[in-house]
C-alpha cells in the first residue's frame, strides 16, 4: 500500500469454528455439523509506525483477526507474516520464537488481564525474564522503574498489587508490560472500552505519545468509530467476518463508500449538535451461523438488488478506498 | 450539613423551574451507606426538577452517583444504602417516605423503569406476553383478553414485527435490541408519568443503540412521558435530552439545556469532559483534553469543591468551601469561578 515495506502482511485470512452439537446428539437428532465462519478472506498490511484500525459491531470477527495475528489462534486458511516471517508456517518455528518478543498485545479488560496475586513489578518484569532481556536483577529493577515512568506511573508503584489501582492505572500497567520487551508492533483489542471518557482520553493520548517516541505500529480494534478515527490513519470496517471497506480515515468519514459504513457514520451521535438528522438503521445483525446468501449486508441495505442476493461482492478500488459492494462497483451509489 | 446555603439553593431552583408543576422534583437528596467508620455519602445533597414531557439526561463517570440517584428516586436502593435526608416529589406529592407497599404500587404505574441489561428485567421462564399481561392487569382492572390485545398493540408500537406471534416467545428467543424493546413495552404499559432509563443502550451495538434511542424519544414524546435518562455516554444525551445534569463525585457539577452544556460548558469539569470525547468531526491530529488524575473515592472526597485537586483554575476558596449551583447564562454550575466573575461584574 505504502512505498515502505509493510511490517505486517495479512493475506486472505479466514477462520471457521466448529460449533456442532456433540457426536451422539448429531446422530440421534440427524443433524449436520454446524460451522461458524468467524472471519472470511481478510487481507491488509500495516506499515512501520502506522496504525490500522478495524471497526465493527459485536460478532463481526475483529477480535478473532487480532488473535490470529498475535498467534493465539490458528487460521483455517490464509497467512499472517510479520517482517517477512510467517506466523503459522511450521518451517519458521525458530524465527517465530524471536518474533514473539517484537509483538505484544493489550487487552480490553484491565481487571482480567493482570494477575491479582503478583505485584506490579513482577507483572512487568515477566516478559523481560521470559525473553532474557536483562542480565541481572538490578537491571530488571531499573528497567521496570523506567517503564512505569514511561506510562505515567510512579516507579514506587511497582511494590503494589493490581487491586490498589484504578481501571485507567491498570491499563497503564498493561501498556508498561506490553512495552517491556521492546516490541515494534502492538495489537490493541478495545483498549479503552472498559474505561470512562476522561480516563480513555488519558490512555489514548499516552498511546499516541508512545507511538511517536518509540516508533510503534498499532493494530487497533474498537467498536467506537470516533476513537478509531482519533487513533488510526487507515480504517477497515468489518461486517459478519469480512472487511466491507478499507479506507484512509479522513476519506471514510468524508465519503464512506459501502452502505454499511455510511450507516455506521450516520449512527454516530451528533455531539456537535449541528442538527444533523440521524437515520436509525433498520434491522439487526444476522446470525453468523446462517449468514444471508450473497452480500451479507443485503437484508439491511437500502440499495440491495438481485445481484446482491446471489453473488458475494469482492473488495474493489473506489477512490482511495476499497469497498466490497456491487452498487458501488456499478456506480449506482 | 449544608444548612447555611439551604435557602439560597431552593430559591435558585424555584426560579429555574417552569411555570407548570414539575413531574419529578428532587430536593437536597443525600444517599449514604452506613459503615463502621460513619456514613459514606455517595450522593451529596442534589436537587433537580423534571418538567412534564421533558427528557433530563444525567451524565457522569462511573462512581459519580448517577445510578444511585435513579434508584433513590424509585426507592430501589440496595441496603445498606439509604436516603439519609432530602425529599423526592412526584407531581407535587412526596414519595420518598412512602411505605414499601405503597411504593411498589407506584413503581410501574406512575414510574416506569428500563435498565441496562434487558435480560435481568425479564423473567426467562415466562413468555413475554404473559409478563406484559401480568403487568397490565396489576395496574389496570381489565380482562385477560383486553390485556392480551393491549400487549400485542404495545409490542407493535415498540417495533416488534409479527407481534401477534412473537408475543408467545420466551425472552431468550429475542436479540438484545429486541429484548430492550420488550422491556420498554413493559415499562410503558401502565402509561407512567415518568420513565427512568438507566444506561438503556450501553449493552447494545451502535446501530441498535440508535434505534432504541429513537424509539424512547418517539414513544415518550407521543405519550408526554417525562424521562430521566442516566448514561455515561454524552453522545446519547446530546441526541435525546432536553436538559442535562452533569454529576461528579455525588454532586451536580452543572445542569442546563443540553445545547448550552455541550457547546458552552461553564464548569471546568464539564469543559474537560467535553474535550476528552473523541469526535468524528475533529482533525485526527488534535490531542484530546486530559483531566489529570481520577475521580476521588467516596472515602476521600476532598473538602470544598470535590473537583478542586484536578481543576486547573482552583483557588483558595475552592479548597475550603463547597460551591452550590449558581446561575451561568441559562445553565447552573457549581463553581466558585462564576461567583468570582459575577462579583467582578458588580
Amino acid at each position: 500500500m505504502s512505498a515502505a515495506p509493510a511490517l505486517v502482511e495479512v493475506h486472505n485470512l479466514s477462520r471457521v469454528f466448529d460449533v456442532s452439537k456433540p457426536w451422539l446428539n448429531r446422530l440421534i437428532e440427524r443433524e449436520q455439523r454446524t460451522l461458524l465462519k468467524a472471519v472470511t478472506g481478510v487481507s491488509f498490511s500495516i506499515g512501520k509506525r502506522e496504525t490500522l484500525a478495524l471497526v465493527g459491531e459485536s460478532g463481526s470477527g475483529k477480535s478473532t483477526v487480532a488473535r490470529m495475528i498475535v498467534g493465539l489462534l490458528a487460521p483455517t486458511f490464509g497467512s499472517v507474516s510479520i517482517d517477512g516471517i510467517d506466523m503459522w508456517a511450521p518451517a519458521s518455528a525458530g524465527e517465530r520464537q524471536k518474533l514473539r518478543r517484537r509483538l505484544q498485545m493489550i487487552f480490553q479488560d484491565p481487571y482480567a488481564s493482570l494477575n491479582p496475586r503478583w505485584r506490579v513489578d513482577r507483572i512487568i518484569a515477566d516478559p523481560i525474564k521470559a525473553f532474557r532481556l536483562a542480565a541481572d536483577r538490578a537491571e530488571i529493577e531499573h528497567r521496570v522503574g523506567e517503564l512505569l515512568g514511561l506510562v505515567g506511573l510512579d516507579p514506587a508503584d511497582g511494590r503494589k498489587y493490581p487491586h490498589e489501582f484504578s481501571g485507567g492505572q491498570r491499563q497503564r500497567i498493561c501498556i508498561a508490560r506490553a512495552l517491556s520487551s521492546n516490541p515494534e508492533f502492538i495489537v490493541c483489542d478495545e483498549p479503552t472500552s472498559a474505561l470512562d471518557v476522561s480516563v480513555q482520553a488519558q490512555i489514548l493520548n499516552l498511546m499516541r505519545d508512545l507511538q511517536d517516541r518509540l516508533g510503534l505500529s498499532y493494530f487497533f480494534i474498537s467498536h467506537n468509530l470516533a476513537v478509531v478515527k482519533h487513533m488510526a490513519a487507515r480504517i477497515g470496517v468489518m461486517y459478519l467476518g469480512r472487511i466491507v471497506e478499507l479506507a484512509p480515515s479522513a476519506d471514510l468519514f468524508k465519503t464512506p463508500r459501502h452502505p454499511y459504513s455510511r450507516m455506521l457514520i450516520d449512527a454516530l451521535p451528533d455531539l456537535a449538535m449541528s442538527g444533523r438528522q440521524r437515520k436509525p438503521i433498520e434491522g439487526e445483525i444476522p446470525n453468523p451461523i446462517k449468514p444471508p446468501a450473497g452480500c451479507a449486508f443485503h437484508p439491511r441495505c437500502p440499495h440491495a438488488f438481485d445481484r446482491c442476493r446471489r453473488e458475494t461482492p469482492q473488495l474493489m478500488a473506489a477512490g482511495r478506498a476499497t469497498a466490497a459492494c456491487h452498487a458501488v462497483a456499478e456506480g449506482r451509489i | 450539613m449544608h444548612g447555611a446555603s439551604f435557602g439560597n439553593r431552593s430559591e435558585l431552583h424555584r426560579s429555574a423551574a417552569t411555570v407548570s408543576e414539575p413531574v419529578l422534583s428532587v430536593r437536597d437528596l443525600v444517599i449514604g451507606f452506613p459503615t463502621r467508620r460513619g456514613m459514606l455519602t455517595a450522593v451529596d445533597s442534589i436537587s433537580f426538577d423534571i418538567a412534564a414531557g421533558e427528557v433530563l439526561g444525567v451524565v457522569g463517570e462511573s462512581g459519580a452517583g448517577k445510578s444511585l440517584t435513579g434508584a433513590g428516586v424509585i426507592g430501589l436502593l440496595e441496603p445498606p444504602g439509604r436516603i439519609v435526608s432530602g425529599s423526592v416529589y412526584l407531581n407535587g406529592k412526596r414519595i420518598d417516605d412512602l411505605e414499601p407497599e405503597a411504593m411498589r404500587q407506584l413503581r410501574g404505574r406512575r414510574i416506569g423503569m428500563v435498565f441496562q441489561d434487558p435480560l435481568t428485567s425479564l423473567n426467562p421462564l415466562y413468555r413475554i406476553g404473559d409478563q406484559i399481561v401480568e403487568t397490565i392487569r396489576t395496574h389496570a382492572d381489565v380482562s385477560a383478553a383486553t390485556a392480551w390485545e393491549r400487549a400485542i398493540q404495545l409490542l407493535q408500537e415498540v417495533g416488534i414485527q409479527g407481534a401477534s406471534t412473537r408475543i408467545n416467545a420466551y425472552p431468550h428467543e429475542f436479540s438484545g435490541g429486541m429484548r430492550q424493546r420488550v422491556v420498554l413495552a413493559l415499562a410503558l404499559c401502565a402509561n407512567p408519568d415518568l420513565l427512568i432509563a438507566d444506561e438503556p443502550t450501553t449493552a447494545l451495538d451502535v446501530s441498535i443503540q440508535a434505534q432504541i434511542i429513537a424509539l424512547i424519544k418517539r414513544l415518550c414524546r407521543q405519550r408526554g412521558t417525562s424521562v430521566m435518562l442516566i448514561t455515561h455516554d454524552m453522545g446519547v444525551i446530546a441526541e435525546t435530552a432536553d436538559r442535562v445534569a452533569v454529576m461528579y463525585a455525588g454532586r451536580i457539577a452543572e445542569i442546563g439545556p443540553v445545547g448550552d452544556v455541550v457547546r458552552q460548558p461553564h464548569h471546568p469539569y464539564t469543559r474537560g469532559l467535553m474535550g476528552a470525547i473523541p469526535s468524528a468531526e475533529a482533525a485526527p491530529s488534535a490531542r484530546l483534553t486530559q483531566i489529570p488524575g481520577a475521580m476521588p473515592r467516596l472515602t476521600a472526597i476532598p473538602p470544598g469543591c470535590a473537583f478542586n485537586p484536578r481543576c486547573p483554575h482552583a483557588f483558595d476558596r475552592c479548597r475550603v468551601e463547597r460551591p452550590e449551583p449558581m446561575p451561568a447564562d441559562r445553565s447552573q454550575a457549581a463553581c466558585w469561578l462564576l461567583a468570582q466573575s459575577a462579583g467582578v461584574r458588580q
